[in-house]
């Protein structure tokens, strides 16, 4: 098993829950930087809602996320803008700005968060969106776009700050094998040329086995497996043998 | 709202909401002064916002002018007070009924707009994203919603007031001839700023309400797809009562510090 050191991510001892639902209960893992971990399981399990921790949306109600040393759930203003500022997240819906061209989509958090020029954002702009195959469509709305577009212009506007943690909600949700294998291609470039810590939520095994380095997998609340393919392809239970396809 | 329970229940619950919504309030003011300023955002949404109620105002404003001078001619008339017409005329805009109906018209239109607008941001996520993008979602989104009712509503009001002179003068014109230059002079006479400035600006406390309220049922919905429409009508409910509410204290403090305005 490779080793990452130091760990980019530490989930630590997290308990979450919303009302009288538990959605996370005592769920600890930590992922190494430029490590790509998969969370799989069954729909409802808190998948989702362990992505949104990591990037301080939501707040634990026991343990910690430290994102490097910061401790997320701790933080505010200011010093959480700034622990975000490293982290990229490509939402299951893409939940791009609708009102806003694929272009405008992009530049507002270089415009918000950088000194680039007019020029230079622009340029970044077009470089993002030649990366991800829509070039072409910079000056469409996301409701000109299929799909598949609408993810990889979410995943370019997740990636355009150069993000060193990605989290990544449902990629392949709702596309077709092919496009979704695109998605997949893209994730992996991103992990072997610039080294983004990867966490991806995903119901999409395949696509898990390509990308992912070691996956988690939760079920009614908990953390039961956590390791890499080998491990969890032997493991004692079928679920998670099941979930991660039996060798 | 009634409370029927013995324990006050309902009672701490409208306690409770009066609390959020004053601290959501609180929490517009101090982030307005806090940079960034979203000036591009506030101008965007003063062009909205203007433009999507400026031709309801005018139409609104033109037709409440003819019915107001149809209703008073002839009570007037019957007394031997025409000349009068004008100038109630152009007292009933300023002072009451073009601000309360403006502010009405804007909560209706531009309320359930925002409410349903910021819900569907909610829903889809893009409140989310712009967080994770390390964007100040209540500045970028809330706080220039609310400058723009603020700034927009005078205006809007003044326009209602000159556009229903204009209904009054040409439903006064087609009944007794009165010519533009008499009925404008009528209409000023005895007129002072007191009488048109003060009412004028109490929208300004209107357009604050109006947008508070919607921002708030639209930027703190969690209930998905359903939550927007639930938004744009609670949007529009609240903010037309807290605007007739408003407008019974308003007139009371211009009345204390505006003596010569109270006829």
């Amino acid at each position: 098993m490779t080793e990452y050191q130091p760990a980019a991510i530490v989930f630590d001892g997290v308990s979450k829950s919303f009302g009288s639902k538990q959605v996370l209960q005592d769920v600890s893992f930590s992922v190494g930087r430029g490590e790509t971990v998969c969370l799989l399981g069954r729909s409802g399990t808190g998948k989702s809602v362990t992505l949104k921790l990591l990037i301080g949306l939501l707040r634990p109600d026991l343990g910690q996320v430290l994102i490097g040393q910061d401790n997320i759930s701790l933080l505010d203003g200011e010093e959480l803008s700034r622990v975000r500022r490293k982290m990229g997240f490509l939402f299951q819906s893409a939940a791009l700005f609708d009102s806003a061209t694929l272009e405008d989509n992009l530049a507002l958090p270089l415009r918000r968060l950088t000194k680039k020029s007019k020029l230079e954002i622009e340029d970044v702009v077009n470089r993002a969106l030649s990366e991800v195959g829509l070039a072409a469509d910079r000056r469409k709305v996301p409701g000109e776009l299929s799909g598949g577009m609408r993810k990889r212009a979410g995943l370019a506007r997740a990636l355009v700050l150069e993000p060193e943690i990605l989290l990544v909600d449902e990629p392949s949700s709702g596309l077709d094998r092919i496009t979704a294998s695109e998605i997949d291609d893209l994730l992996l470039e991103q992990k072997s040329k610039r080294r983004t810590t990867i966490v991806i939520v995903t119901h999409d095994v395949h696509g898990a086995r390509r990308v992912g380095d070691r996956f988690a997998v939760l079920d009614k609340a908990r953390l039961v497996a956590f390791g890499d393919l080998h491990d969890l392809q032997n493991h004692d239970s079928k679920t998670v043998r099941t979930l991660v396809g039996e060798q | 709202m009634i409370c029927t329970t013995a324990d006050g229940g309902c009672l701490k619950t409208l306690l409770a909401f009066i609390g959020i919504m004053a601290s959501f309030a609180g929490r517009v003011i101090t982030s307005a002064w806090r940079s960034p300023y979203e000036f591009e955002q506030t101008w965007m949404q003063v062009g909205e916002i203007g433009a999507r109620t400026l031709p309801l105002v005018a139409a609104s404003g033109l037709a409440l002018g003819v019915v107001m001078t149809l209703h008073t001619h002839s009570t007037l008339v019957t007394f031997g007070a025409a000349a009068m017409i004008p100038k109630v005329q152009s007292l009933s805009f300023f002072i009451e009924i073009g601000p309360l109906v403006a502010a009405l018209l804007v909560a209706g239109r531009v309320g359930a707009g925002i409410g349903a607008v910021l819900a569907n941001l909610r829903a889809s996520e893009q409140i989310d994203a712009i967080e994770v993008l390390s964007v100040d979602s209540f500045k970028f989104l809330v706080v220039p919603r609310v400058i723009a009712c603020v700034l927009v509503l005078p205006l809007l009001t003044t326009f209602m007031d000159l556009t229903a002179l204009l209904g009054g003068f040409l439903a006064e014109h087609a009944l007794s001839h009165l010519s533009a230059e008499l009925f404008i002079e009528r209409a000023f006479t005895g007129i002072a700023w007191s009488n048109f400035v003060p009412p004028t600006l109490k929208t300004t406390v209107f357009g604050f309400l109006i947008g508070t309220v919607s921002c708030y049922y639209g930027y703190t919905t969690d209930e998905g797809a359903e939550g927007v429409g639930r938004a744009a009508t609670n949007s529009v409910v609240l903010s037309s009562l807290l605007v007739i509410v408003a407008d019974v204290v308003l007139v009371k403090i211009i009345f204390l510090f505006f003596p010569g305005s109270a006829l």
